[in-house]
């Protein structure tokens, strides 16, 4: 006689998804729209909210502009990661980019068009040089080093007084009106989503992901892999600066925040809820982190508790990450089959 | 001057040891890099401050109990938290994170920020040591430094349990094999770095107030000196504590005090730039075996 | 030095702390030799190879490859150079389909330079390799993750891996370990043809019968040190050789 033993999981991937892995072989407008209708949904989303400022009001439009600064620094985070470098320090790359745009600009007068590309490559020339003599470190040593980085600098500015000291330097170039500007920050996350996606995909890329799986056999085939770390960190450091010099211009102002611990932490909690590997999580985290932490700001100074909760929920409950759920929830059946066992 | 620098480098060293030891000694025995440290450490401050204070203990039960209070919850975060997520590298970093802000600003949040809040020293006083006045809590401070420092180290390195721990954390499939229980060790050693942390927070708070702000600071003194040593080695802890300690002191003394956190962060960015480990770690060398 | 010395070593030397893992080892190969590295568990035949691949920096000695000094140069320079290597304990990139682990070493500076820029379709060259190790084309394993591959395959991978970089000397760390009789019945051929084919091979092994199938030439090392060296058999046969090997394995010589 047979008795059931329970149920366990079955999961089967939509038949499109089983015929879709590599090349798109589309046979109705239904499985185009199963293929790009998320995609859409959500370039659609962001490229309307900035239109929606009288329904929204500024303040909700600035924590967008937020949120987008941090998708920024979540996906350099998340670039690193793959290459096997945990950075608890993306402070460093924020500030180097709104230090560089700000100094570029009030003492040499360049305007925010030529100033933030400029700062964007300048302050990730800087980390990277500054980051290469530990690129050897892995794991927690490397992270430290991270952690400690920004908080040197910003007391190296507080001792020496260059760079405004304390003072910071206030009256920059302002942005134009704020949904342009959204306009702007989104359309850069979004490249940088693609492009990051994209580079994934080459054969360059794939070393990148290679030395963080095993980089000894990287070393064996040949390839100095400090000088792919470096140039990881390169590519990494990009958005992050960029987003520094951008949200530099839009305050006006770059001062010691710019090395602020909030830059290292909410990426980091952005990419790990949104879940690491993919960059769409990474962008989805920030859109979580972001809001949510501005709706606890009704709990005064317990926010931060609950903040660190939610995150500690994220991690132990659903370490994969939420991007890597919703998928797989999207892509395939689930059901409950019942475990059968044969009575002896 | 220089007996001043001679013996507040000293104090210094030893305050930064033992804020490390709790920490180190995790790392050492479980591979967990526990960064709820610092909130542990100032947690038991403030448990110690209110068995003092709300509940009117006499000092020689509250410190025991404050201990053990720390203890406790080192082995339940372990239980709650770590324990899911172990293995899991980048998890288990962020979950101690996680919690050990929750803790410090839970702390923050009841209103543990005004000015009474600080615990009594164990002797009063102070002693005259070469024209240098030093008060009794800082010789306490150095005292129970180097026991500690002796203690664990023997601990170990000669007893079965030590020795079983040290096993773990180096090779875990060979304990397993050896009948060793991985949480069961995790737990112990989570809830004896604790327990010293505890200690460490009672013996050292007395100085000053105690405020959350500390224990940040305190997670990060204990990162820099556990990381400049090499981590898992308590020779390198004590010399990495006595480096910093004395860094600290040489330049708030003859430079200027602004410079104290920038020499440490210093010495360490250049101390892994050099020597990936740390100054006495072993693990990159096991790690390279091939 | 004669003309088709590729690689001599001379002295080397490497101590860990305490431990002599290499000591004083000196040899030399020609252009096409096959060379045998044997010797009990930690004698430093592992640690000979980090040394000569780059790996692992000398305590003292040299090694020379065409005659150019590499001693301290870095690993991937070494590789460049024409000098492949397989580990011991063989890692695949886990995360990556097994094919994809060979874009690495089929991408790398030397596979490149060699191919002059058209280097056609990669992934085909990939799969084209695995199957000269033994992975079966047309069967799903290619594509698997690499992470759940059997052990047996790992190695085969890692031949593959070193083959990918076209190298002139090709060392091979105890590649029979971990394989099954069949397995390595399988690969022997293939070894065989690539010495017939004027490759340098340099191997460590413990499976001596199969070793001696494709080596013309044996050294045996012990606690770091070059107890023997010459024919396969010779070596085999040398009294400090079965001495060494006592308590550990028996010696299963040709
Ligand atoms: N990275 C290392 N650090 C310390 N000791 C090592 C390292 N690599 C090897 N050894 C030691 O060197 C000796 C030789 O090891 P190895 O070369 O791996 O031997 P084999 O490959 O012949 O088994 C052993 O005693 C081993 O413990
Ligand atoms: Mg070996």
């Amino acid at each position: 006689m047979r008795i059931q033993a329970g149920f366990r999981k079955e999961r089967i991937d939509r038949g499109i998804k089983a015929r879709t892995d590599d090349i798109f072989a589309i046979a109705s407008c239904r499985e185009i729209l199963y293929l790009v209708g998320p995609r859409f949904l959500l370039i659609a989303a962001l490229l309307i909210f900035p239109l929606l400022k009288s329904i929204t009001g500024i303040y909700w439009q600035n924590v967008l502009m937020i949120t987008a600064t941090i998708a920024l620094l979540a996906l350099s985070w998340d670039l690193l990661h793959s290459v096997g470098l945990v950075s608890l320090g993306q402070a460093l790359f924020f500030g180097a980019g709104a230090y560089a745009t700000g100094y570029l600009n009030s003492k040499f007068g360049w305007s925010p068009v030529l100033a933030i590309p400029a700062a964007t490559l300048l302050g990730a020339l800087f980390s990277t040089a500054l980051l290469y003599p530990v690129l050897r470190l892995r794991g927690i040593y490397f992270g430290l080093i991270t952690f400690a980085v920004p908080m040197l600098l910003m007391r190296i500015i507080e001792a020496t007084k260059i760079l405004g000291g304390t003072e910071g330097i206030s009256g920059l170039t302002p942005l134009p009106g704020i949904t342009i500007t959204l306009y702007i920050i989104i359309a850069v996350t979004l490249v940088c989503v693609y492009g990051y996606q994209r580079l994934f995909e080459t054969d360059y890329g794939l070393v990148f992901k290679a030395i963080r799986d095993n980089d000894r056999s990287v070393i064996a085939a040949g390839f100095n892999i400090q000088l792919f770390k470096a140039q990881a960190v390169f590519l990494a450091a990009l958005p992050a600066t960029f987003a520094g010099a951008f949200l530099t211009h839009h305050y006006q102002f770059v001062g010691l925040p710019a090395f602020a611990m909030d830059y290292s932490v909410l990426p980091m909690a952005s990419v790990i809820i949104g879940g690491p590997g993919s960059f769409i999580g990474a962008m989805l985290g920030a859109f979580i982190v972001v809001p949510l932490s501005e709706f606890l700001r009704t709990f005064g100074t317990l926010r931060i508790v609950i903040y660190s909760l939610v995150l500690l929920v994220f991690v132990v409950g659903l370490p994969q990450g939420l991007f890597h759920y919703l998928k797989r929830k999207y892509d395939q059946f689930e059901r409950l089959v019942p475990i059968e066992e044969v009575e002896k | 001057m220089t007996s001043s620098v001679l013996i507040f480098g000293l104090v210094n060293s030893a305050i930064l040891m033992l804020t490390a030891l709790g920490f180190s000694l995790i790392f050492g025995l479980s591979g967990v890099a526990n960064l709820a440290h610092g909130a542990i450490y100032l947690s038991s401050g403030y448990v110690a401050w209110i068995f003092l204070n709300s509940l009117g203990l006499p000092y020689f039960l509250a410190v025991p109990l404050t201990i053990v209070a720390a203890g406790l919850l080192g082995a339940a975060i372990y239980w709650l938290v770590i324990m899911r997520v172990r293995g899991l590298g980048l998890s288990e970093v962020i979950a101690t994170f996680a919690v050990g802000v929750a803790i410090l600003e839970f702390f923050r949040w009841m209103g543990f920020v005004t000015y009474e809040f600080n615990l009594p020293v164990l002797i009063k006083g102070s002693l005259d040591i070469s024209g240098v006045s030093v008060d009794y809590q800082r010789l306490v401070i150095v005292g129970v430094g180097i026991l500690m420092a002796a203690l664990l180290w023997l601990f170990a390195h000669h007893t079965k349990i030590g020795l079983a721990l040290r096993g773990m954390a180096q090779d875990e499939y060979t304990a397993l094999s050896l009948g060793i229980d991985s949480d069961w060790a995790a737990a112990l050693s989570m809830a004896l770095g604790s327990a010293i942390a505890a200690l460490a927070a009672v013996v050292t708070l007395p100085l000053g107030i105690i405020s959350i702000n500390l224990g940040y600071e305190v997670l990060i003194m204990a990162l820099a000196v556990t990381v400049l040593g090499g981590l898992e080695s308590i020779t390198g802890l004590v010399v990495g504590a006595l480096l910093l300690g004395f860094a600290r002191t040489v330049t708030g003394t003859y430079f200027d005090p602004k410079w104290m956190e920038v020499v440490y962060l210093i010495a360490l960015v250049l101390v892994l730039a050099v020597k990936p480990s740390g100054l006495f770690g072993k693990y990159k060398e096991l790690e390279e075996r091939v | 030095m004669s003309q088709d010395t590729i690689i001599k070593v001379a002295g080397l030397s490497k101590n860990f702390g305490g431990v002599k893992a290499v000591n004083g080892v000196s040899f030399e190969l020609k252009r096409g030799e096959a060379l045998g590295i044997i010797g009990p568990n930690g004698s430093g035949k592992s640690t000979m190879i980090n040394l000569i691949t780059g790996f692992v920096k000398p305590s003292s000695g040299k090694v020379f490859y065409n005659g150019r000094d590499i001693t301290g140069l870095s690993p991937d320079k070494i590789v460049n150079l024409g000098i492949a290597r397989s580990f011991q304990m063989a890692k695949p990139f886990y995360n990556m389909p097994v094919y994809k682990n060979l874009i690495i070493p089929l991408f790398s500076p030397r596979a490149r330079k060699l191919a002059g820029g058209r280097h056609g379709d990669r992934d085909e060259s990939a799969i084209h390799l695995l199957e000269e190790v033994g992975f079966e084309r047309d069967s799903h394993i290619p594509y698997k993750p690499a992470g759940s591959l059997p052990h047996g395959y790992v190695k085969r991978l890692e031949l593959a891996r070193c083959l990918a970089l076209e190298p002139d000397v090709i060392i091979l760390d105890e590649l029979f370990s971990g394989m099954s009789m069949s397995e390595v019945a399988g690969i022997l051929p293939f070894l065989e043809r690539l010495r017939d084919e004027g490759k340098t091979l340099i191997m460590v092994e413990h499976r001596l019968r199969e070793l001696f199938r494709v080596v013309d030439k044996a050294i045996c090392l012990n606690f770091g040190e070059k107890i023997a060296e010459g024919a396969p058999e010779e070596v085999v046969q040398n009294e400090e050789v079965k001495k060494s090997y006592l308590g550990s394995e028996v010696v299963s010589g040709a």
